[in-house]
């Protein structure tokens, strides 16, 4: 309140000219000095449109609250024809919108590693030559379909899925494959013999059994389970070791109580022990529904999906619709896996940015010291990349804890306009996929957002942002 | 001759610090020109007009450095000075690459709002560039912060819209353009180390409340709060929407007896407006408007003074060491505050008539583009159009000193009045360049056969961090008379121009 002001004692926050700063330092008053920088040229008016829309507040805090209001549980796990309603040459993939002659190297791979699964073709040629004549199949985002996929994120009709809901809420759901392990797989563009025999095993014994041990134990709280992670040293992207083995200690026992073979359940609990990122396709499917709850809230500026196809990075944003705002994709920076180096890795690919876009992730590394070894950095960059996330989000997690951090929640809810503002863009951890199709993967790192998405997206806000201020007419 | 122009990608400091780094650099031994600053289009524009060449694709994120200097040893030494300077910056403001995070806060700050999260706060102080000030100003709102807008070229409409937010909110907005504020003892912006007391100044003008404190604080009478509202709060389009709130403000502060509202005469629907809001409060409002026809700014100071029936003497002044009775002709005024650049020639042109300006009277008294004019002037140096690119005079006295020696070899003796104007915010030792330069003046006009007389109106209050005292010792040392009120400063250089009538028809 502004009595306040002349009653309490005064403490500054000061921005622009140090000077000014200094003189209060003098006078021995408590000065928080805002380290500024210009927006990029030509952003000015747009930011200032924004500022001035009365809306954005409460619709942003609309839409970070639905965000966060939601309880996403495991509820089943089905094949995509049934879940998703795919038929056989229908292939969903990560990222925004794509075609075929645009598409890198992992992408298309991944593509002939589903047509191969889907019996559509015999050989890798052949699935090539009717992916790019577009002969009997079509590419649709899994974003299009409420579905996240990590990298590639090929998803076709025989693959199963988990799928997620807000067993509180009702309505919506979620969707995500199972996650095939590391190495030579799928989402990485690899398509070997061993890749589509793996898949095969995953759609005739995984999936059934795991369906089964789900249904018997009833829904899972995903947001409990991932807060737990998160104490535990997962930042729910790049590292889910923690989020894995809860995850098995959770299901363990329905597993054993169901009705099969123990050859093969032996089988599924050596092959979700053997991969420390089996969670990871829970994450993302959780995240896509707390995200997909904050859509469509006219004059939200929040982030309500970041994601990759290997060709081009994609946003959307909640106050702009179904709207992608794309720019090409970087290449990550990181650690690579043997002799392979930045000359190998594919630009950045996949939807796993929904961990991002949900406060965890690469937002969330304070909580995974332990990355940054596998990510190339030290333990103050972790803090620090949690620490300035901060800047630009709208909300703090209050189920998503960092412990080092005095257990303060995770900054969540990406507001656009600050990414804007201060030039920091989200940090987002990543694996790298090479470049030539079926190498698999080839590192893991760091990789930056290309910031015209988030110009081009607060122009489009401001365009639809009801003009208060008629700067046209003033004179200056 | 060794030519160094270098771009530093992604390193942001103000233009105030960079100015003064630029300035440092430039007065390196052996440089003849040198600029640093950000590469906005106005400075690259600079950069052209030097003689550098421009580099190629860079924006005002990148830090541009050009040098010519006489020698490599030269080169290398402005070098040095500018690494110094930057360390300085850089020391206590987190600019630069990515600093490991630090435990307890993190990363500094990028925004109003993420400041006032990591440290409780009551107020902000924006001085970003204007057409960037609306956005942080309405950030700081969003935050629960009442906020001070130093920043001008604010647009009228986004001023209208940030204040009517603070209303919404129960938060003050000062500013646009608000020089000067205290708020509970704390001086913001440009402002005096007055003593506490019972008047309440509101401001639509900056220097002009720091006259009026400084007058009040001299005869033993303190503020209680110096509110500023910015230059353009009484006009038609604002309305006075700052200045209401402020009078609620101060009509509700206990140790408030006395409100005075210093602004040029506003429009006359919102004076009628705000008079009969006054008129309802229970605190008395004095009004104190500059401009003709109106009392000076010492005339409103003894006006609040013995309305709170304290006792008032002429504000102090500190004669010239001589007699001074030479033949002056013309009346020079270089100003800093426009506020008292206006007071001064609402006082002249009384006498005088026509006093051309930058911020002229008449519009037929306006100056043209080189300054120049043969008759009487008076120009501030404060104006924006005039600190575009360069610091203000209250900071550095460079553009006022040069002027000053120019007009020491004018072909008529000259009368050269100054302000100085003290407190936080402002150059830390002004009389340490101007009186030099002073007695340097006089020094070349007897050379040249002239004579100079000079005269100083000195803004400042006994507690002020660079010394009162000890600044108009100083200046009245070096040959001129020093006055801490404008008007009689004023009065001053009129009586010693040598005959009314004569100088006028001139």
């Amino acid at each position: 309140m502004s009595s306040d002001l002349l009653n309490a004692e005064p403490r500054v926050v000061a921005v622009g000219a140090s000077l000014f700063a200094e003189a209060l330092g003098h006078q021995a008053v408590p000065v928080t000095r805002v380290d500024w920088r210009p927006p990029p040229p030509g952003t000015e008016q747009a930011l200032a449109r924004i500022a001035g829309d009365p809306r954005r507040e409460s619709a942003n805090a609309t839409a970070v609250g639905r965000l966060l209001a939601v309880a996403p549980h495991l509820v089943d796990v089905r094949p995509a024809s049934e879940a998703l309603g795919l038929d056989p040459g229908e292939f969903l993939h990560a990222g925004p919108p794509l075609t075929w002659d645009r598409a890198s190297g992992p992408m298309r791979g991944a593509l002939i590693g589903a047509a191969l699964l889907e019996g559509l073709a015999d050989t890798p040629e052949d699935a090539e030559r009717r992916l790019a004549a577009g002969d009997g199949v079509t590419l649709e985002p899994c974003h299009h379909r409420s579905a996240v996929g990590p990298m590639a994120g090929v998803l076709s009709s025989s693959m199963w899925v988990f799928e997620i809901a807000d067993t509180a809420e009702g309505g919506g759901a979620a969707y995500c494959s199972l996650n095939e392990g590391l190495g030579k797989v799928l989402r990485y563009g690899a398509y070997g013999p061993e890749v589509i025999e793996r898949l095969r095993w995953m759609s005739a014994v995984l999936g059934p059994l795991l369906q089964a041990t789900v249904r018997r134990h009833g829904p899972t709280d995903l947001k409990a389970l991932v807060s737990q992670a998160l104490h535990m040293g997962d930042e729910g992207h790049n590292r889910n070791r923690a989020g894995t083995s809860l995850f098995l200690r959770e299901l363990a026992a329905d597993l054993a109580a169901v009705d099969g073979p123990t050859a093969e359940l032996v089988e599924v609990l050596r092959f979700i022990a053997g991969n420390d990122h089996f969670f990871l396709n829970l994450v993302m499917p959780a995240a896509k529904l707390a995200a997909d709850a904050a859509r469509g809230v006219p004059g939200s500026t929040m982030v309500v999906a970041m994601a990759r196809n290997g060709t081009d990075f994609g946003v959307q944003i909640s106050g702009t619709g179904d709207r992608w705002f794309t720019a090409p994709a970087g290449v990550p920076d990181g650690l690579y896996l043997g002799s392979y180096g930045p000359d190998d890795a594919n630009p950045d690919i996949g939807d796993s940015t929904i961990t991002e876009t949900t406060g965890i992730g690469g937002f969330a590394m304070a909580a995974a010291p332990a990355i940054v070894r596998f990510v190339g950095g030290q333990v103050g960059d972790a803090l620090a990349a949690t620490q300035s996330m901060y800047d630009i989000t709208l909300a703090e997690h209050p189920a998503y804890q960092v412990p080092i951090l005095g257990f303060r929640g995770t900054p969540t809810g990406i507001d656009v306009t600050k990414v804007v503002r201060t030039g920091i863009l989200p940090v987002v951890n990543t694996g790298i996929a090479g470049k030539v199709a079926g190498t698999g993967q080839v590192g893991a790192g760091l990789v930056s957002p290309p910031a015209e998405v988030f110009a081009d997206a607060v122009h489009a806000l401001a365009d639809a942002t009801p003009l208060l201020v008629n700067v046209e007419t003033f004179p200056s | 001759m060794t030519v160094i122009v270098e771009v530093r990608r992604g390193a942001y400091h103000d233009s105030v610090s960079l100015m003064q780094a630029s300035r440092a650099v430039a007065a390196a031994d052996g440089v003849d020109a040198a600029l640093v600053a950000m590469a906005t289009e106005l400075n690259l524009e600079l950069l052209d007009g030097m003689g550098f060449d421009r580099p190629d694709d860079v924006g005002p994120n990148d830090l541009l450095v050009a040098v010519r200097a006489s020698d490599e040893d030269a080169a290398a030494r402005a070098h040095q000075v500018l690494e110094n300077a930057l360390t300085e910056l850089g020391a206590g403001h987190g600019s630069g690459g990515a600093a490991a995070g630090d435990l307890a806060s993190g990363p500094a700050p990028r925004t109003v709002s993420a400041a006032a999260r990591q440290a409780p706060a009551t107020l902000a102080l924006v001085s970003v560039p204007g057409p960037h000030a609306y956005v942080e100003a309405m950030d700081a709102l969003e935050a629960g912060l009442s906020v001070m807008v130093f920043s001008d070229n604010v647009l009228v409409e986004q001023e209208v819209a940030l204040k009517d937010e603070g209303r919404r909110r129960d938060l003050l907005v000062m500013g646009p353009d608000c020089g000067t504020a205290i708020v509970g003892g704390v001086g913001l912006g440009f402002s005096n180390a007055v003593r506490p007391g019972p008047v309440g100044v509101i401001a639509a003008s900056g220097t002009g409340a720091q006259q009026l404190s400084c007058l009040l604080d001299a005869a033993g009478v303190g503020v209680s709060h110096v509110l500023g509202v910015g230059g353009r709060d009484l006009s038609a389009a604002v309305g006075g929407r700052s200045t209401m709130q402020a009078l609620d403000l101060l009509d509700g502060d206990p140790a408030t007896e006395l409100i005075v509202l210093v602004s040029k005469p506003p429009e006359k629907t919102v004076a009628d407006e705000v008079r009969g809001y006054a008129a309802t409060l229970r605190t008395p409002v004095q009004f104190a408007l500059l401009g003709r026809g109106q009392p000076d700014l010492t005339a409103a100071a003894q006006g609040a003074v013995s309305a709170l029936n304290g006792s008032w003497d002429e504000p102090r002044w500190w004669p010239a060491p001589q007699q001074r009775s030479g033949d002056y002709r013309v009346l020079r005024g270089l100003f800093a505050g426009g506020t008292l650049c206006d007071e001064a020639m609402v006082i002249a042109a009384e006498v005088l008539g026509p006093v051309m300006s930058n911020i002229p009277l008449e519009p037929e008294w306006a100056l043209g583009d080189d300054l120049r004019a043969s008759g009487h002037l008076m120009i501030d140096f404060g104006d924006d159009r005039l600190t575009q690119g360069r610091p203000h005079p209250m900071i550095d006295q460079s553009q006022r000193i040069e002027r000053m020696l120019e007009e020491a070899t004018g072909s008529r003796s000259p009368v050269v009045l100054l302000d100085v104007v003290l407190g936080h915010g402002a150059h830390a030792d002004p009389a340490a360049e101007l009186a030099p330069a002073l007695t340097e003046a006089h020094r070349l006009a007897v050379e040249s056969g002239r004579e100079l007389a000079a005269v100083v109106s000195l803004c400042g209050a006994a507690d002020d961090p660079q010394g009162l005292e000890r600044q108009a010792m100083a200046l009245a040392a070096a040959g001129a008379s020093v006055h801490l009120s404008n008007a009689a400063a004023a009065r001053k250089a009129l009586e010693l121009l040598a005959d009314e009538a004569k100088v006028r028809d001139e």
